[in-house]
């Protein structure tokens, strides 16, 4: 028979205010099994556990039940005091007395009544509680980091510094990702692509990371250290090895196309690398332009190659590989304005976005860093920015602030009054979202000390009158409408999740958020972490990030996944579900439900008849013990450890039999 | 009312001309409106003070210069001294006030700018302030003769109002003051 202390938390005055510890204490000690109660101020104190330690010496108890906060908080605290006490740490239950009693009543009576009975089913259940055993599982030292921008980058930089090999898996022909397209960056003004190189070709040398570009993730099974991830490596018809990036093939290709990289501002040709620093060096072939392709004419690329790196036979290759952890890098793309029929549906030539006017200031961009008119190629003197496009509009179905629009529209400002010193900026806005180091300071000085304007309020419409681009807004803080002939407009459009996010995020078992960003563990606590074990978060996917943030939550999910990596093996709660094979019918209902993929059917020998049947077999470091299959089983054959049906029958027996004794 | 904001080259000269005259930058000025929640005066302003210098940097100098708030500053400074960005906006008011005066465009109905004239007139004259000249003058101009008549047996039998005029002797100097700045101003 189980001997159970009770210790009853005050809590400070959290749980004493409303609930009256020394009566629950008090009458506990008339439950069936408890040996021994008391109450204290901070059972989680040092004190505390040392209490508890000291009571299982001295009344001999066998079972814990604490009596406080929710076992979110301090179930693990507990655990551990009661194996230091010399007891199986599963031999605790917690009666959650704050969050479910305490806070959310005001009547004293009612609420110690209901603590008794929270502490009197805590008291039934412990005693039935089995002895479970922590299960490890072996690791592989590797990690997958799904994207190549900045974050990606930092993120393998971060892992292969600590010894780790690490994948980068970059869809596009080069690693760099978006902030290889900007050209200064907020609020120093460093040249983005003089910090970003750097560490492209860091990532480039380095024995331990290994670059998949041109490549997509296109499965991912197993679980955490032991993930399968199949990757699709897609034909670049140029043999990665052979190529050393001469740039013969590209000057002689004849087809030119419009650059994505340079967002349709210049062109590229059919045979081509993104960018002049692309990592790694070697071009791709566009196969739904390349004339050889298509037409099987042309050809130039391949006769030209000095290293016959041309190889238009090449086809897509699917790879497995294994990995420990994953990390999530895939970051953003941006809002389509066109949706906007105010803002002329994307039609006006002359209505860009900040990424746009971000390839015409760089200097090694289409322009050449001139500021033009689309249109006409003229150079641009009156510009206005407008912010929050696609930001803070609920009515688009897009009420988020997308965080960095703010910064970038004042860094526009300032570089455009640099590259042309008598041109007008002109910036609408909201609010103004400058929370970051030196950020203020440096919105500030694109006021007073570049002279843009800013005129808070949104724009209501973008119009043509004679041949003039018009911008019709306002200007609250004077109470005034306004109207400005402007050269260009530069909309500061959102940051917003990539289309096939919600794709990922199934194929990975990660949730997203209405507005389909990855969502972390706990939004202040876990903020890197996803619910997924072993599949971490970093930068925009998640939610919009400036390169700062970007920066610092790749290292926090590199030392995350490192922290995983560095254990030979990894503990897994054994609380799950487990199969009773002699009970189970095999008809895998529980596999329908399950939502962590943890169940499989196996293949057994029936002890009876001696004849192969399937059964539901599940794996243990995938179930979460989340109970559904235990629900959906119709015989009966599955039981939760730590929730078996004898623990919570238990349970309710305690509460529906006679209940005048202890009251 | 739509209205085309001025261009950068008349919104610089505009605050380049208000700093000349008062050394206050418009352009610092970032809209929190502390100086209208502290204004002791904005029951009977057009504007709030913060909206005067939203004009200003605007260059809606126009609805700056015409608007009442301007004349009905009281220069008390309150707003001066509360200011996060160190704005000394009474001093604003005064240039905006100089502006208007110089442009011609002070409203009727304002006693304010009356009260200067009289005021500056008095002391050129007297190398002090005449207090009796000086109430009669400005009742006699804003069209309220009678106005605090009631008051001027008390005013005089506590002495606050002399009936004759007292001369200071350094009138001569205060002469030579004002038309150096006279001299100055037409520069």
């Amino acid at each position: 028979m189980a001997r159970i202390g009770v210790f009853v938390c005050h809590c400070g005055t959290n749980i004493s205010a409303t609930v009256d510890v020394k009566k629950v204490a008090e009458i506990a000690k008339g439950f069936p099994g408890v040996k021994f109660t008391t109450d204290y101020r901070y059972m989680c104190s040092e004190p505390g556990q040392d209490l508890i330690q000291k009571m299982v010496k001295e009344h001999n108890l066998t079972r814990i039940v604490v009596a406080a906060c929710s076992p979110s908080l301090h179930e693990k605290t507990f655990r551990t005091c009661t194996q230091n006490a010399g007891l199986n740490p599963y031999f605790f239950e917690m009666a959650n007395i704050r969050e479910q009693c305490s806070w959310v009543h005001d009547d004293r009576e009612e609420a110690t009544l209901k603590a008794i009975d929270i502490v009197k089913l805590a008291a039934a259940k412990v005693g039935k509680n089995n002895p479970l055993q922590t299960t490890f599982i072996p690791v592989e030292k590797r990690v997958l980091i799904i994207g190549g921008g900045i974050s990606g980058i930092q993120a393998a930089i971060d892992v292969a510094f600590n010894g780790f090999e690490t994948v980068i898996v970059e869809r596009e022909p080069s690693i760099g990702g978006r902030m290889a397209m900007f050209d200064k960056t907020f609020p120093t003004l460093d040249c983005a692509a003089c910090i970003l190189t750097p560490k492209m070709v860091e990532v480039n040398q380095s024995d331990l990371i290994k670059l998949y570009t041109y490549s997509e993730v296109e499965e991912v099974s197993g679980y955490v250290g032991n993930f399968k991830v199949k990757i699709r490596r897609k034909a670049r018809l140029v043999d990665e090895n052979k190529c050393n990036g001469c740039g013969t093939c590209w000057q002689r290709c004849p087809v030119r196309l419009p650059s994505e990289f340079d967002m349709n501002l210049g062109k590229r040709k059919a045979i081509y690398v993104p960018f002049p620093q692309a990592v790694p060096n070697v071009p791709v072939i566009d196969q739904e332009h390349c004339l050889y392709i298509n037409k099987k004419k042309c050809g130039i690329c391949k006769k030209v190659c000095p290293f016959e790196a041309i190889d238009y036979e090449q086809k897509d290759e699917v790879i497995e590989e294994k990995f420990g952890a994953i990390i999530v890098a895939t970051g953003f793309t941006m809002f389509d304005h066109s949706i906007y029929g105010e803002y002329g549906y994307g039609k006006y030539k002359n209505v860009t976005t900040g990424l746009h006017f971000e390839r015409m200031l760089n200097s090694s961009g289409p322009t050449g860093g001139k500021i033009v008119r689309p249109s006409d190629g003229k150079e641009a003197k009156k510009v206005v920015f407008i912010q929050c496009v696609g930001s803070r509009d609920e009515a688009r179905g897009m009420p988020y602030c997308s965080r960095l629009c703010c910064m970038y529209t004042a860094k526009q400002a300032l570089l455009l009054k640099e590259h042309n010193p008598e041109a007008e900026a002109y910036v609408f806005y909201i609010d103004i979202r400058a929370a970051g180091k030196n950020y203020e300071e440096f919105v500030e000085r694109v006021q007073d000390e570049y002279g843009a304007t800013y005129l808070r309020g949104r724009v209501s419409k973008i119009f043509q009158r004679n041949g003039r681009l018009m911008v019709r807004g306002c200007d609250t803080l004077s109470g005034t409408q306004i109207e400005i002939d402007a050269d260009l407009v530069v909309l500061a459009t959102a940051l917003i999740a990539r289309p096939d996010a919600i794709k990922l995020a199934q194929m990975l078992h990660i949730p997203y958020d209405q507005n389909r960003l990855f969502t972390e563990a706990h939004p202040k606590l876990a903020p890197v972490e996803t619910v997924t074990t072993g599949v971490f978060l970093t930068g925009a996917c998640q939610s919009p990030k400036d390169i700062p943030d970007t920066v610092a939550t790749a290292s926090a999910a590199s030392v995350k996944a490192c922290g995983l990596l560095s254990h030979e093996k990894l503990p897994i709660d054994p609380q799950i579900a487990r199969v009773d094979v002699e009970i189970c019918s095999g008809c895998l209902a529980c596999q329908e439900v399950c939502p962590f993929g943890a169940i499989e059917k196996e293949e057994i020998v029936d002890r009876v008849t001696q004849q192969k049947r399937w059964v539901a077999k599940i794996a243990p470091s995938l179930c979460n013990g989340c109970g559904a299959c235990n629900t959906a089983c119709r015989p009966g054959a599955i039981d939760l450890d730590g929730f078996t049906e004898e623990q919570i029958f238990g349970q309710i027996e305690s509460l529906t039999a006679d209940k005048g004794d202890e009251r | 009312m739509k209205c085309s904001i001025a261009s950068d080259k008349f919104r610089r000269k505009f605050a380049e001309q208000i700093e000349e005259i008062c050394g206050e930058r418009i352009s610092l000025c970032y809209q929190c409106g502390k100086c209208s929640a502290g204004c002791p005066v904005t029951y009977a302003m057009d504007y709030l003070p913060s909206q005067i210098t939203r004009f200003a940097q605007l260059g809606l100098t126009d609805k700056a210069m015409k608007s009442s708030t301007i004349w009905i500053c009281a220069s008390c400074q309150t707003c001066s001294v509360r200011c996060p960005r160190g704005i000394d906006l009474a001093k604003i008011m005064d240039a905006l006030r100089i502006l208007a005066k110089r442009k011609g465009i002070v409203p009727k109905e304002q006693i304010a700018p009356l009260f200067d004239g009289i005021f500056l007139g008095s002391i050129e004259k007297y190398g002090r302030l005449n207090e009796l000249s000086l109430i009669t003058k400005l009742n006699m101009a804003s069209g309220r003769p009678f106005k605090d008549v009631s008051l001027l047996p008390i005013m005089l039998k506590k002495g606050k109002i002399k009936l004759k005029p007292q001369k200071s002797n350094p009138g001569k100097e205060v002469r030579y003051l004002m038309r150096k700045v006279e001299k100055l101003e037409s520069k």
